[in-house]
C-alpha cells in the first residue's frame, strides 16, 4: 500500500512539472513565433471588426475562393 | 458558389433562434420565479394540481433555461457570428440553409416533447439529463445537424484562420456531444425485460459510478453550455460593439487551451464527502482552483479590450451589459473554486449558497451576455434602430438589482443553513432540527423571489424592446451598423 502512495507522489510531481512546462512552452511558442515573424497573432483580432462580406479576409483561404471584393467592382460602403 | 454584387449574409436561421431564445427565456424565467415564490410560500404549490408542484416545475425551469433559452441563444449567435467571422453567407449554400431550418424545427419539436413529458412526470431522474431515451436520441440528431452546419460553413469559408469565437463554438459542440452521449447511456427497460413503460429506462451505470458520470456531465454542462459558448459570444460582440480589437489574441488562445484542459477534471467537486474515492474529491477541488486562471484570463482580456475606451460604458448600455457580464463571470469563477475547497464545501454543500452561485453566474453572465448579443444583432437582422435606449438602461438597473437581491439573500441563507446544520450542543447532539432552518430562512427566500421577479420584469422589457424594434423601429442606413448599435432615445 505504501508503494502506491510513493508512486502517486512521484506521478503528482512529474505531472505538475510536465504540465507547467507545457503551459510555459505554449506561451513561449506564441511569443517566439511572433518575434521571428512566422505569425502575427494579434492581427486575427481584426476578424471581429472587419467582418462585412465585402471586407478583405485577413488571410485568404485559397486562390480559388477569392473575397467578394476581389471579384466585385462595387465600391465598399463603409 | 458564385460571388456576386448582391451577396449578403443571410440571417433567416439566426432570426428563428432569436425568437426561440426570447420564447424559452420567458417560459423558463416565469417558472423560475414561480418556484422561487413556492419555496417562500408553499401554498403556491397547489395552483395547478400535480402539474404545478415544485417537483414537476423545477426540471422544467432548468431544462427551459438551459436547453431552451441558452441553447437558442448560442445558436442564434452562431448563425450570425459564424457567417461573419468566416466571411461566407448561408445564402451561398442551399444545403446548409436546409440543414439550418431542419436544425431549428427539429429542435422546437424536441422542446415541445420535453415540456410535455416533464410536465407529465416522465423523467430519467438525472439532473439536467431528465429527458427519457427517445428524446435523447432526437437530441443527438439535433446536435449532429448543428455539427453539419458548423463544419459545413467552415468548409466553404473565405477566411482561412478561425477566429477565437469559432474555437469556442467548436469546443461547445464537441464537449456537449461527448458529455451527453456518455451520461445518457441507458437501457430501455421494456425493450430488454418486456415489462413496464416503453418510455422508461435505467442508467447504464450504478451507484457511485453513476454519480461520478452524472457530475462529470453536470459540471461540464455548465462548462460547455454556460461558459464556453458565452465566451465565444463576448469575444465577438464586445470587440465589435466597442470597435476595439480584442486586447490580446495570444491570451485568448492560452485561456482557451487552459480552459479545455482544466474544466473536464473539476466535476468531482460536486461529490465532496460522498462515497467517491478521496483522491477524486481532492482532484476536483484542485482543478476547480486552477480553473480560476483560464477563466480570469478571458474575463480580464475582455476588460482590457475596453482600455482607453471606458467612456463607452456610460454612453452605450450594451457595453454596460457586456462589461457587467464579464465582471459576473469573474465573480462566479472565483466563488465556485472557493466552494470547492473541502473545508468550505463542508458548510456550502446542499445549502442555498449553491443555487446562489449558479444564479449569479447565469443571471449576471449568461443571460446578460445573450441579451446584449441580441440587442446588438436585432438592428442588423431587421435593419431597424433599436427601439428604445432608455428602456435598455432601465432594464439594466432593474435586473442588476434583481441579481444582487438574489445572490446576497442566498449567500446569507446558505451560510446560515450550513452553520445551523453543523451546530451541536455540549453533548454532541444537533442543536437545530430541519424546520428551525426553514423558519430562519423564510425572509431570504422571500427576498430571492422578489429578486427573481425584478429580473423577470427586466426580461419582459427586453422582449418588448426587441419586438418593437422588429415591428416599428426606425429604418436604419446600413453604413451606421459598423460598430455601435444604433438606438432611439
Amino acid at each position: 500500500m505504501n508503494d502506491i502512495y510513493e508512486y502517486q507522489g512521484y506521478a503528482y510531481f512529474f505531472f505538475t512539472v510536465f504540465l507547467t512546462l507545457i503551459l510555459y512552452g505554449y506561451i513561449i511558442h506564441l511569443y517566439r513565433s511572433e518575434k521571428k515573424g512566422i505569425r502575427d497573432y494579434e492581427k486575427y483580432g481584426k476578424m471581429a471588426l472587419d467582418d462585412e462580406i465585402t471586407d478583405k479576409p485577413i488571410e485568404e483561404k485559397s486562390e480559388q475562393k477569392k473575397s467578394v471584393d476581389d471579384t466585385d467592382e462595387k465600391p465598399k460602403e463603409q | 458558389m458564385q460571388n456576386n454584387a448582391a451577396l449578403e449574409y443571410d440571417y433567416t436561421i439566426a432570426k428563428m433562434f432569436v425568437f426561440s431564445t426570447i420564447l424559452f427565456g420567458i417560459v423558463g424565467m416565469v417558472i423560475g420565479t414561480l418556484i422561487a415564490a413556492q419555496l417562500a410560500f408553499p401554498e403556491l404549490n397547489y395552483l395547478l394540481g400535480e402539474y404545478g408542484t415544485f417537483s414537476r416545475l423545477r426540471p422544467l425551469h432548468t431544462n427551459g433555461v438551459i436547453f431552451g433559452f441558452t441553447l437558442s441563444g448560442i445558436w442564434a449567435t452562431w448563425y450570425y457570428v459564424g457567417q461573419r467571422v468566416l466571411k461566407v453567407s448561408m445564402a451561398e449554400s442551399p444545403f446548409l440553409m436546409a440543414i439550418g431550418k431542419l436544425h431549428f424545427w427539429l429542435y422546437m419539436l424536441v422542446m415541445v416533447l420535453a415540456v410535455v413529458t416533464l410536465l407529465m412526470g416522465i423523467t430519467a431522474s438525472k439532473e439536467y439529463a431528465q429527458l427519457e431515451w427517445p428524446l435523447d436520441l432526437l437530441v443527438v440528431v439535433v446536435w449532429v445537424l448543428w455539427g453539419l452546419s458548423i463544419f459545413g460553413l467552415i468548409g466553404i469559408r473565405r477566411e482561412k484562420t478561425l477566429y477565437i469565437s469559432m474555437w469556442y463554438y467548436i469546443a461547445t459542440f464537441l464537449g456537449i456531444a461527448m458529455l451527453y452521449l456518455f451520461n445518457n447511456m441507458a437501457i430501455p427497460t421494456q425493450l430488454v425485460t418486456g415489462y413496464g413503460s416503453w418510455l422508461h429506462s435505467v442508467s447504464m451505470y450504478a451507484g457511485t459510478n453513476d454519480a461520478l458520470v452524472q457530475w462529470w456531465y453536470g459540471h461540464n454542462a455548465v462548462a460547455f453550455g454556460f461558459t464556453v459558448p458565452i465566451i465565444a459570444m463576448i469575444y465577438y460582440f464586445l470587440p465589435k460593439e466597442s470597435g476595439q480589437a480584442v486586447y490580446s489574441y495570444k491570451l485568448s488562445l492560452l485561456s482557451f487551451w487552459g480552459l479545455m484542459f482544466v474544466y473536464l477534471w473539476a466535476g468531482g467537486h460536486h461529490l465532496i464527502y460522498s462515497t467517491v474515492p478521496d483522491w477524486m474529491q481532492s482532484m476536483g477541488s484542485v482543478f476547480s482552483v486552477v480553473l480560476i486562471l483560464p477563466s480570469w484570463g478571458s474575463a480580464i482580456n475582455m476588460l482590457l479590450t475596453m482600455k482607453g475606451e471606458w467612456n463607452q460604458l456610460t454612453e452605450n448600455p450594451l457595453i454596460k451589459f457586456m462589461v457587467l457580464a464579464s465582471t459576473f463571470y469573474m465573480l462566479s469563477t472565483l466563488e465556485g473554486p472557493i466552494q470547492s475547497i473541502k473545508s468550505v464545501n463542508a458548510i456550502a454543500h446542499f445549502t442555498d449558497w449553491i443555487p446562489g452561485h449558479v444564479h449569479d453566474g447565469v443571471l449576471g453572465w449568461v443571460v446578460f451576455m445573450i441579451m446584449a448579443a441580441i440587442f446588438h444583432m436585432a438592428p442588423r437582422l431587421f435593419n431597424k434602430e433599436l427601439y428604445s435606449k432608455s428602456l435598455v438602461e432601465k432594464q439594466f438597473w432593474l435586473q442588476t438589482t434583481g441579481i444582487v437581491l438574489y445572490f446576497s439573500s442566498m449567500w446569507i441563507a446558505g451560510i446560515t443553513q450550513g452553520m445551523m446544520w453543523r451546530a451541536v450542543d455540549e453533548y454532541g447532539n444537533l442543536a437545530y432540527s430541519f424546520i428551525d432552518t426553514v423558519t430562519v430562512l423564510h425572509p431570504y427566500y422571500t427576498i430571492r423571489a422578489v429578486g427573481g421577479l425584478l429580473y423577470l420584469i427586466g426580461f419582459f422589457m427586453f422582449a418588448y424592446n426587441i419586438y418593437k424594434t422588429f415591428a416599428s423601429g426606425k429604418e436604419v442606413d446600413g453604413s451606421t451598423l459598423q460598430n455601435k448599435t444604433p438606438m432611439s432615445a
